[in-house]
């Protein structure tokens, strides 16, 4: 029961796009089409579970045990910076299709706020290991979600006639906001 | 370089929430009120100045390739000087901020000043650029967060402007954020083209 409400309350309630304006910059920036979109959704959502499993595993075994709680912003961002780096270097080797696929998203992962926000949020709300990566997962989920929705919406968006001033990043932010709007009637549902 | 130009060209021109479209998150997620926004606004400030002046002075010992990571690893250590102090001195402060605070690491500003500016100047000419862009990114966040708080709330920097009946609950909500701000973007177009 507890995990379920985890996962409805990451993915729905308190999405980490649309509520806790986390990862707005490939949200606003890679939305235009929606094959980039799934691409953008899957790299996110491989790189955010293994950063999560890893920076907890760093949080528990190193920071916490030898009290150095306060490098844990510094830690945190090499190791995801660094983990982001191994990913492209292993998926090169092992999975040439995938790389194709998820190759010039996983450089822009490592600025992308979701992932470090996740790690952190991890740690604050001091979930377990198996906690965590259910809140990871589930993160990463309403993170394509969101993503996905929106390139659809963009995608039609192109072909209406839109005010001249409201053309590009205004409308679309504006829609983004009606979309908000609509996820905040999931609200009170955990 | 004209130091002026340098340092006034973060308000409109270059602005990086309104032109830029930079730094995104930290901009929609603090600016419920007017408060948290300047609060913001003043922290990213502080490791925008630091990071430039120290990425600048040590320009010509960092190798090449591995600029990105010393960039990142300069952030990181004046965000967590910034979250001790703020933990320390305005703690209340530091709590509606919350996560926001050590996400100034990855602020797409923080880094793209430092790579695309603060590593080819000078110690002078940078930190004006440091500076300037980052006293323009907190007014971008007083702006919207006084406007959202205003509409939202019927308060501005916590005093009372109109009556609580007449208020929409909406701007300080999260669609708020992003309705603002899409309307704020179409304005500062129109002022730029005249």
């Amino acid at each position: 029961m507890n995990y379920l409400v985890i996962v409805i309350g990451a993915i729905l309630v308190n999405n980490i796009v649309l509520m806790q304006f986390l990862g707005i910059c490939p949200f606003l920036g890679v939305s235009k089409r929606l094959s980039t979109a799934v691409g953008m959704a899957g790299a996110v959502a491989f790189v955010m579970v293994l950063a999560t499993i890893v920076t907890y595993l760093i949080q528990v075994f190193i920071l916490d045990a030898f009290g150095l709680a306060f490098l844990q912003t510094i830690a945190f961002i090499l190791v995801i910076a660094s983990l982001v780096q191994l990913v492209e270097i292993i998926l090169k080797k092992v999975s040439p299709a995938l790389y194709q696929a998820l190759g010039i998203f996983l450089p822009l992962i490592t600025t992308n706020c979701a992932i470090l926000g996740v790690a952190i949020l991890t740690i604050q709300k001091e979930f377990n290991l198996v906690e965590g990566v259910i809140f990871a997962v589930s993160n990463a989920i309403g993170f394509g979600l969101a993503l996905l929705l929106f390139a659809g919406i963009r995608e039609h968006l192109d072909l209406q006639s839109v005010p001249k001033g409201l053309k590009g990043t205004p409308i679309a932010l504006i829609t983004a906001g009606i979309l908000a709007m609509a996820f905040m009637g999931f609200s009170g549902l955990v | 370089m004209n130091q002026w130009k340098n340092f006034s060209k973060g308000f409109i021109k270059e602005n990086p929430v309104f032109v830029l479209l930079l730094g995104m998150c930290p901009t929609l997620g603090v600016t419920s009120s007017a408060i948290n926004g300047l609060g913001m606004g003043l922290a990213t400030t502080f490791v925008l100045l630091m990071s430039n002046i120290v990425v600048s002075l040590i320009k010509s010992q960092i190798p090449d390739k591995v600029r990105i990571p010393s960039f990142i690893v300069i952030i990181a250590a004046f965000v967590t000087v910034v979250q001790l102090v703020m933990q320390a001195y305005v703690p209340e402060l530091y709590k509606s901020l919350g996560l926001f605070i050590p996400l100034i690491v990855v602020n797409c500003i923080v880094l793209g000043r430092a790579e695309a500016f603060a590593s080819k100047n000078n110690l002078v000419t940078a930190a004006v650029d440091g500076l300037g862009i980052g006293l323009g990114f907190t007014f971008a966040l007083v702006l919207l967060g006084g406007i959202r708080e205003l509409l939202g709330s019927g308060k501005l920097f916590d005093i009372i402007i109109y009556s609580e009946n007449y208020v929409t609950l909406l701007f300080v909500l999260a669609p708020g954020a992003f309705i603002v701000l899409g309307y704020l973007i179409a304005i500062i177009n129109r002022i730029k083209k005249d």
